[in-house]
């Protein structure tokens, strides 16, 4: 044998994470093309590769340009350097491209048409009275939020916005001497892109806004002859990495950093197919970028229009109807949630079930006489969150309150800073992120001055505190008031304030100190429970897995006899089916109208199995740059649950793809299997659930209050 | 009703507090412990001051610990400081100033005080305690400056004694070696074997030791990470004692850091703490090592809980202290016998007299204490008895006194023997205020009559009635014996009973024949 932990890390059993991340982004382009998707549903899912697709240039193309630019020579999980990573992704990408826009045009297009929904793709083929209507239009709304801009000797190319669409244009003075000058304006982001014709039903058109303005362009550049008219869209290199160390006040340099996240390297130039070859040398020459970062597209730019053509009323038969979180059978409306969970733990499962027992959880304690503190860790929040507006009235009813609102969640810095403030404003004690670390664990905890001394309830969840995303996402929520956890949480909470480490932890795992350990501790112990001829088993679902340790632990595990099952919805640098190396582990990634959020983790255990629920994904970022968190789920009952979740997803048959020997991903072969679709059946669950409590409460005989003390 | 209660200890490196509540009789729960490190001791021990900065973080720290409390509406607060506090020069001066930033008056203990704490939390665990006492145990406390050792013998308490061999002094002094890591542990055995062999002659002798209890910050924080992978909470064996010494010396500070989940730098301190409990273990040759994990914050919310009779303890505290006094007295000689007599003779004088000077238990407490102790300078010199008392006393710790209390002690003991000093005269060489130093006039006058009333050391008084009539404190004997002497030298001890009392003390001699 030798040594044989060295052979797991050879790079050859490792895929290169951007690669895995394509592939994740073609099971979602795989969805735009299903034919047995309400053709709306396949519009939306075009839309998010579109916009996936974006924040992938912007972080990790932006990230690997950087590491060629700084001579950085090191390879990856996978043995690439960044020069050979982009070289093989540039390819791919220009692939996928094709692929979103064939499947546009070939298959969206005509079936939306065959629906009587008629895109109008130029504005050459208006009527003439819809041309009116257009042009009135474009007077009434758009004209006066256009800002145009001509390019001569005393005016210098001027700022183009990061990720905005705009129109080029060739144009000549109309008193000159034919010498060609450039023009552009963006295409306001504040107006519908997607604008709506005068139609009868059963035929109705739309035309998207650059078109409007294309039409209209001549009312920009007045003195001059329009000679060509393109649109164009620029992403540049926008991730933020900020010396969190130098940053004396760590709030105005991210404040900073939004404002020039515009100024960025451009690194994707996209053009209409057919643009005028002199327009394109010069905004190659202006933004000096590479050919192969330009984009020829055949159709619209930024599909991300798709899903506001998605909100078009009408077309309801052509829409997967819209799930109502069901209500949670332990905590119906108007209960007392402190009094629910001291009759024991409850789970929650969105967005199946309902997140308003959460809003509702600060929204009790902001008024409980009893409750002496409330705190709470805020990642991404919901704009107009109902939970920020109950922390501040927490704060004003004299409670303690503390937040930790993380300024470094991605893209959402703006908005978190405005909640931030407000909440200070309030009276609540908001604690700014830390230094060198971003807080993705999503914890509160509300202290309690009972009859019988303090108590404390917990709230700990795989998903975001937003009552927006809870509608979309599949996450876990886990009510409790057990002391251990209680305990834990009023740690985690000292820590976050700046104190040192409690002396020892109780239930919960913490990143980035403990966490790592914890994982590969459990997955060892299953490896040592199958070389000693015990039950092994490992489950595990998570939105990523590439973190090298984790995956040389899964192999050797995998190798002594764990049957490893792994549920990953996005980027697997782990490879299945290697002789000798990961033939008991199977990956499956579940794509569907739900996005696969919830982090469970299943460990056999030689017979007393446990179950974990955490923020963190098996990802080196997530274990050693973050703060995350790791819970038990001990209730026998609340396992169960969770363990039938696992086997859900595992059994579907729908929406399942699964990771082969070759490092692709193909739908699960349905032959001789019934059709399961895992998301469908616990909508279905939720809903029963939520019946069978209603009878019950329907039967309910009536209670006589009784003698109060 | 729930009462809160919060503890701060403002340690030499550490600022820690913890939040209690209490519900009703002997129910307990700690709500929350929050710790900043913040080196106080190394500024103090070597300049006498702080500086402004750390008086700044400090009072910054306590005025979020301040904020803490309010959030969590504590009924009440205890803050006590330690050597770094008590060492300080300008310690009033920087107390007070915290006190007007941040509204947290800290108390400053003195080191038999602040063990005495830590002694009695575990104390407090109760029955779990006194099991363990059944067997010869060494109590091991283990501080930054400074160890503790206190040594019980059939569930007394017979001696306690501090030995300068604090982790962070042991560390201070391994910088200066500048010893090689590979001898490291070498070099910190001969520096704890030195002393502890003079301990071992003088105190341990021949005593067998079945068990140690350790309080200390390392090694607690070690069990409490294995707590759940040995079988018994809190307990080692010396085998695994033995196996975890090993672990420590066969792997690198980062792994031990990694694999307890501890930083590196606590892991040099967490060795040095080990090798002296080991150094330890192989003078006593103990079996097992108990390990509660109680901190001094826990001992602050006993003592508040205890005096807020919360909680009732199964443990005799005053018998530890009085066990202390009798090994003492045995240790210089004094005569048990007449002690004996004393102390009973005292006592009832006292319990009569209470219309008089309205003192309570633990006043009663320090009679009896003087009482055994009262001729313990005679080892030294039989001419200045008292003032070699009062220097012996003053110089033995008596686990659970507060310093103020052993210099009450000494003083009761040393007017017995030499003539009274009056308060202006007394304060110019003490630090006794107005109540304790009229506590010690009381106690002395009650004293000094008892050990009139045996004069002759031959215990003629044994049976004696003390009662109290208006103007009159009526001594009857009831023996045979000639009383001549006691009588003749009588007058001269009662005069300052009566200067303190207003009342006269006189003997009658009841003959039953």
């Amino acid at each position: 044998m030798g040594d044989t932990k060295k052979d797991y890390r050879n790079p050859a059993y490792y895929a290169n994470r951007e690669m895995s991340w394509i592939l994740f982004n073609h099971r979602v382009l795989s969805e735009a093309r299903d034919k047995n998707i309400p053709l709306f549903e396949r519009l939306k899912f075009l839309s998010i590769t579109a916009s996936n697709l974006d924040e992938f240039f912007m972080i990790r193309i932006a990230a690997l340009k950087d590491m060629v630019n700084a001579g950085y020579t090191k390879t990856d999980i996978a043995g690439l350097t960044a020069g050979e990573q982009l070289k093989e992704l540039n390819a791919r990408i220009h692939e996928m491209v094709e692929l979103q826009y064939s499947t546009y045009n070939r298959s969206l297009i005509p079936l939306l048409e065959s629906h009587g929904l008629h895109v109008i793709k130029k504005h050459e083929q208006l009527s003439k009275a819809d041309g009116a209507f257009i042009d009135s239009y474009f007077e009434d709304n758009v004209y006066p939020v256009l800002t145009p801009m001509a390019v001569d000797s005393s005016r210098p190319f001027p700022l183009i916005r990061n990720k905005s669409l705009n129109l080029g244009a060739l144009v000549t003075k109309k008193e000159g001497e034919g010498e060609l000058e450039f023009a552009t304006v963006q295409v306001p982001s504040v107006l519908p892109r997607v604008v709506e014709l005068p139609s009868e039903p059963g035929n109705r058109r739309i035309i998207l806004l650059e078109e409007i303005i294309e039409r209209n362009i001549h009312k920009l550049f007045l003195n001059y002859d329009i000679i060509c008219v393109h649109p164009f869209r620029i992403m540049r290199n926008a991730d933020l990495t900020i010396d969190e160390d130098e940053a004396a006040d760590l709030l105005k340099e991210i404040e900073k950093q939004i404002k020039k996240r515009q100024w960025g390297e451009a690194i994707r130039l996209e053009v209409e197919a057919g643009i005028d070859k002199r327009l394109l040398k010069f905004l190659r020459e202006e933004l000096s970028i590479h050919q192969e970062s330009i984009y020829t597209i055949d159709g619209p730019l930024d599909l991300t229009f798709l899903m506001k053509m998605y909100g078009l009323e009408g077309f309801e038969d052509l829409k997967t109807p819209v799930h109502v979180p069901q209500p949670v059978p332990e905590l119906p409306a108007g209960t007392d949630i402190f009094e629910a969970v001291r009759k024991g733990d409850i789970l929650l499962h969105h967005p199946y079930q309902t997140f308003t027992p959460v809003v509702e959880f600060i929204r009790q304690a902001a008024k409980d006489e009893n409750v002496l503190a409330i705190k709470q860790t805020l990642y991404r929040v919901s704009g107009n969150s109902p939970i920020i507006s109950a922390l501040a009235q927490a704060a004003e009813n004299g409670k303690q309150v503390s937040v930790l609102v993380e300024l470094k969640a991605r893209f959402d810095e703006e908005n978190n800073i405005v909640w931030a403030r407000m909440l200070e404003k309030a009276g609540c004690h908001v604690i700014y992120g830390l230094v060198g670390l971003k807080t993705h664990s999503k914890i509160t905890l509300v202290v309690r001055r009972e009859e019988d001394g303090i108590r404390r309830y917990v709230h700990l969840g795989t998903g975001n505190y937003n009552d927006a995303t809870a509608k979309l996402y599949t996450d876990i929520g886990l009510f409790t008031c057990s002391d251990a956890i209680g305990e834990d949480a009023t740690a985690v909470f000292n820590m976050l304030s700046g104190y040192s480490e409690p002396l020892h932890w109780n239930r919960l795992a913490l990143a980035p100190l403990w966490l790592k350990d914890r994982f590969l501790y459990l997955i060892d112990r299953e490896r040592r429970n199958a070389a000693e001829g015990r039950e092994a088993h490992i489950i595990a679902k998570m939105n990523s897995l590439c973190d090298p340790d984790v995956i040389a632990a899964l192999y050797e595990a995998g190798s002594a006899g764990v049957k490893i099952e792994l549920i990953i919805r996005g980027i697997c640098c782990l490879k299945v089916g290697i002789p000798g190396v990961s033939e008991n582990i199977t990956v499956r990634s579940i794509v569907g109208n739900f996005l696969e959020h919830s982090r469970i983790f299943y460990f056999e255990n030689g017979g007393c199995p446990e179950v974990y629920c955490s923020s963190a994904d098996w990802m080196p970022r997530n274990l050693e740059r973050r703060v995350e968190i790791l819970f038990p789920v001990e209730q026998e009952e609340l396992k169960a649950k969770l363990l039938h979740i696992l086997q859900s997803q595992l059994r579907d048959t729908v929406k399942a793809h699964l990771l082969t020997k070759d490092g692709t991903y193909e739908k699960v072969d349905r032959r001789g299997k019934e059709s399961y679709h895992s998301q469908e059946a616990f909508c279905l669950e939720a809903a029963e659930l939520a019946e069978e409590c209603k009878e019950e409460e329907n039967r309910r005989v009536f209670i006589p209050e009784r003698h109060h003390e | 009703m729930v009462r809160t209660f919060a503890a701060i200890d403002v340690g030499s490196y550490e600022l820690a507090m913890k939040i209690f509540t209490f519900s009703g009789k002997n129910k307990m729960q700690e709500v929350d412990h929050i710790r900043h490190r913040l080196d106080l001791g190394t500024e103090t021990y070597s300049s006498g001051k702080l500086s402004c900065e750390k008086v700044e973080e400090l009072c910054r720290i306590l005025n979020e610990y301040a904020g803490i409390m309010r959030s969590y509406k504590v009924d009440a607060y205890k803050a006590y400081g330690t050597s770094a506090i008590r060492e300080m020069e300008n310690r009033d001066i920087v107390l007070e100033q915290i006190a007007q930033r941040t509204g947290i008056e800290i108390d400053v203990i003195s080191n038999s005080e602040q063990r005495y704490l830590d002694y009695k939390s575990v104390a407090l665990r109760g029955t779990e305690f006194d099991k363990i006492l059944e067997k010869g145990t060494l109590f091991v406390d283990v501080g930054g400056g400074s160890i503790q050792l206190s040594l019980f013998d059939k569930g007394t308490l017979t001696t306690t004694q501090n030995l300068r061999l604090g982790v962070l002094r042991l560390a201070e002094r391994l910088h200066h070696i500048n010893a090689r890591p590979s001898k490291l542990k070498k070099v910190l055995s001969e520096i704890n074997d030195a002393q502890l062999s003079v301990y071992k002659k003088i105190y341990l002798k021949d005593r067998e030791i079945q068990n140690i209890i350790l309080v200390d910050d390392y090694l607690s924080r070690w069990m409490e990470a294995q707590k759940g992978n040995i079988g018994n909470a809190g307990y080692v064996t010396k085998d695994g004692y033995g196996a975890f010494m090993d672990y420590l010396s066969s792997r690198s500070e980062a792994e031990i850091g990694v694999g307890l989940g501890i930083s590196e730098e606590n892991v040099r301190l967490l060795f040095i703490s080990a090798v002296l409990v080991q150094c330890i273990l192989k003078m006593t040759e103990a079996e097992t090592i108990w390990i509660p994990g109680v901190t001094l914050c826990d001992g602050i919310a006993y003592e508040y809980a205890q005096e807020q009779k919360m909680v009732i303890s199964e443990h005799d505290f005053e018998k530890d202290i009085l066990d202390c006094a009798l090994n003492i007295s045995k240790r210089y000689m004094g005569s048990r016998k007449r002690a004996a007599t004393l102390e009973s003779l005292t006592m009832k004088i006292f319990d009569v007299t209470k219309k008089l000077h309205g003192l309570g238990k633990r006043e009663r407490l320090y009679l009896r204490l003087a009482a055994i102790l009262h001729d313990c300078g005679k080892y030294i010199s039989m001419v200045s008895l008292g003032e070699c008392s009062y220097q012996i006393i003053m110089a033995t710790e008596i686990i659970g006194l507060s310093h103020m209390e052993r210099e009450m002690i000494a003083n009761i003991v040393r007017f017995n023997h030499e003539e009274f000093l009056y308060f202006e005269e007394l304060s110019r060489s003490s630090s006794l205020d107005k109540q304790a130093y009229l506590t010690v006039a009381k106690l002395t006058a009650i004293l000094r009559i008892a050990n009139g009333l045996d004069r002759s050391h031959k215990q003629k008084f044994k049976d004696v009635k003390a009662v109290l009539k208006e103007t009159e404190l009526v001594l009857t004997v009831d023996t045979g014996e000639d009383i001549t002497l006691e009588k003749g030298l009588f007058e001269d001890r009662a005069t300052f009973f009566e200067e303190v009392f207003n009342v006269k003390p006189v003997i009658r001699q009841k003959r039953n024949l």
